[in-house]
Parts: structure tokens; C-alpha cells; sequence
């Protein structure tokens, strides 16, 4: 009972297995040293970072008076 | 991947500053996730309830009493109308609450295990985790073997991602429910996990103290973030809206923030006299929320 089970188990493991070496992988080349040969992956997602540096508040930093977390002080009349 | 970014710059040490401290519930924290308005944010205590918050004011808008406090995940749904939690008691309900008082909306209760995580596609269609990772109407995703902890819509939503007890970490298509890749390389729980913005990556967090980004086109690991010092397991990441930066929760009561690219800490958000259990980031990026076992949510930016 538990060897047909096993069976279907593997199956199962098998086909998941032929399904995921059929996708496409491009290739990551990543050496420590040279700068210049760098993967289309990480330079990909390096290069999304620098798009996107410019707009990421937590990166620039919010100017107080556009911080829309900051607590507001009352107004004190002296 | 951390010597390709060698040439990129430094984005040197980020120090947040806490802007608020939200104080509410009387137990831990355990979940949190903002609205897609990034105004509001509800989190769930187990003192059995749902809190709705405007963290512009710090005040308090909705409060859902649950009927099991035992909650583990909370979600907003995409239009702000639903939330949804589960957790132990096996169920992920649905609220509504735009009505007058908070009304149960829907009971999904066809999980065999306990609740940890829940992501609305949109008001009708949910994607829970439980022991099996299922969406209600026909597609159960059956392949991880341990628990489900975590899962991340990708920002295009045809996919997600989830992280489990196995310590993999798999890719799903949100309509076919077919699992197309799987991450190894933890040793320990995956308890958290989340997209790179660009969708073709993703990081996951983990009890072997370390996080890792997969790039999901090469289909492997290119960086690992750990530190001898941090001897504590992760519990949530967030990333920051360039994807530069990440956010991650410990148990040793600290949010550490790393450089995604360059795979060093760069800061730390101390304040929690717990452990941090949630970190979220706004879809406007304006800031990062920690929610803690000590009770308070703190927002940062």
C-alpha cells in the first residue's frame, strides 16, 4: 500500500521536475573581480535600482514639510 | 552579484527616524499590511483584533473584533473595502469594512492547517496559505511539503511566490496554479519572502539568519545577506519602492536594513523591546512600518 503511494509521490516529483529544467534560463556570469563582465540578470536589476533611485523616498530622504508621517505641532500663540 | 555591483555607489549609512508609535493593541502583534493608498495599514494582534489605522494622524478607523484570536496574517484588499485574517483557526475570513460596523463577509474554511499568510488578487479572489497554498474556487497548489509561511504577489499579479518549512521557496501562476521554478539554499523555515519591484527577482527571509535574492530568469541564488553578528532568524521583510533597499525584521528586536545590491547592512531600526513579527513598505515608499510582539506598531522614514 505505501510502495504504490511512494510511486505516486515520485511520479508526481518527476513531473514537476521535467517541467522545471524545460524553462529558459539566461546565464548569470558573476566573477568578483572583474567589473566589466557582469550577468544580464544583475546588471538588470542594477540597473532598475538606478532608474528608480531618484523616486525612492526612504533613498532621498522626505523633506519635513512633505513627511506625511511626521507629527504636526500645534500652532502655540504666545 | 555583489562584485558586478562594485562599480555602483554607496548608499552609505540610512538612519530612519521613528515618526510614530501606534498604540492599540494589548498583545502581540503578528501582521500588518498597508492599503494600496499607502494611508491606511490594518494589523492583527492576538488580542483578537483587526486594527484599521490612518498613519497620517495615528488614528484609529476601524476596529474588527475576530471571532478566534489566534490570528497569524492579515491582507487589504486592493480596493481598501476588504481586509482578510486566519490564522489557527484554519479560516480566512473576509470583512467588509466600509459598512457601518465591521460585517463578516465571507468564511473560507476548507484548509486543513493553520492559516499564514493571505493576499487579495482583487475583492473576489483571494490566494491563501495554509498547509496547502489554495485558491477557493479550483486550484490548490499542493507542492510544498512543509508549511506555507509566507507568499508575495508579484507586481504584475500572474504570479506569486512562496516561502515555506521546507526552506524552498517556489513560484506560482496565479492561473493555471502550475509551480514553475523552486528556490533552494536556506537551511532553515522560509518565513518571509517578497518581490524585487522589476518582478524578476525575489528575496526571502529565513530561521538560518540570513535572506537571500533569487533572480527568478537565471533561476538562482545572487546574493545572500548575512552577518556573523545577527544570530537571530528573520521574521518579515519589505523592500524600499527602487528595490535598493531592504527591510528586515529579526527576533533579536531589530528591523536591520540591507543594501540589496552590495549585500551590506547599512542600518538598523531599534526601538521594539520584542521581537519585530511584520515590516511593511507603502506602495508610495514614503516609509517603512515594524509591528511587534511588544505591542506597537512603529512607522519610520
Amino acid at each position: 500500500m505505501s510502495t504504490t503511494n511512494n510511486i505516486a509521490q515520485a511520479r508526481k516529483l518527476v513531473e514537476q521536475l521535467r517541467i522545471e529544467a524545460g524553462i529558459e534560463r539566461i546565464k548569470v556570469k558573476t566573477t568578483v573581480f572583474c567589473h566589466v563582465c557582469v550577468s544580464k540578470a544583475a546588471a538588470d536589476l542594477m540597473s532598475y535600482c538606478e532608474q528608480h533611485a531618484r523616486s525612492d523616498p526612504l533613498l532621498v530622504g522626505v523633506p519635513t514639510s512633505e513627511n506625511p508621517f511626521k507629527d504636526k505641532k500645534p500652532c502655540i500663540i504666545l | 552579484m555583489s562584485g558586478a555591483a562594485g562599480g555602483v555607489a554607496s548608499v552609505g549609512r540610512v538612519q530612519l527616524k521613528l515618526r510614530k508609535t501606534l498604540k492599540g493593541h494589548l498583545a502581540k502583534i503578528y501582521a500588518m499590511h498597508w492599503s494600496a493608498d499607502s494611508r491606511q495599514m490594518v494589523s492583527a494582534s492576538q488580542d483578537g483584533k483587526l486594527l484599521v489605522w490612518d498613519c497620517f494622524t495615528g488614528n484609529k478607523l476601524v476596529a474588527v473584533p475576530l471571532k478566534s484570536a489566534w490570528v497569524m496574517s492579515v491582507a487589504f484588499a486592493p480596493s481598501g473595502n476588504l481586509v482578510a485574517s486566519g490564522g489557527l483557526d484554519n479560516i480566512c475570513t473576509v470583512y467588509n469594512i466600509k459598512a457601518a460596523s465591521p460585517k463578516t463577509l465571507r468564511e473560507l474554511d476548507a484548509h486543513t492547517g493553520y492559516l499564514s499568510c493571505c493576499r487579495f488578487l482583487s475583492d473576489s479572489e483571494i490566494i491563501t496559505a495554509s498547509d496547502k497554498l489554495k485558491r477557493p474556487q479550483t486550484i490548490m497548489f499542493t507542492n510544498h511539503i512543509g508549511d506555507c509561511m509566507s507568499l508575495a504577489l508579484s507586481p504584475d499579479m500572474n504570479t506569486f511566490i512562496s516561502g515555506a518549512c521546507d526552506s524552498l521557496a517556489k513560484l506560482w501562476d496565479v492561473r493555471d496554479g502550475a509551480c514553475k521554478q523552486t528556490f533552494s539554499g536556506h537551511t532553515s523555515d522560509i518565513n518571509a519572502i517578497a518581490f524585487f519591484p522589476s518582478g524578476n527577482a525575489v528575496i526571502t527571509g529565513s530561521d538560518d539568519c540570513s535572506c537571500k535574492m533569487y533572480d527568478l530568469r537565471s533561476d538562482q541564488e545572487v546574493i545572500g545577506y548575512q552577518d556573523t553578528s545577527l544570530n537571530a532568524g528573520v521574521t518579515s521583510l519589505a523592500l524600499s519602492s527602487s528595490g535598493r533597499l531592504i527591510f528586515a525584521g529579526y527576533d533579536d528586536f531589530n528591523c536591520h536594513i540591507w543594501d540589496s545590491l552590495k549585500g551590506e547592512k547599512v542600518g538598523v531600526l531599534s526601538g521594539h523591546d520584542n521581537r519585530v513579527s511584520c515590516t511593511g513598505v507603502p506602495d508610495d515608499g514614503m516609509g517603512v512600518c515594524t509591528g511587534s510582539w511588544d505591542s506597537f506598531l512603529k512607522l519610520w522614514n
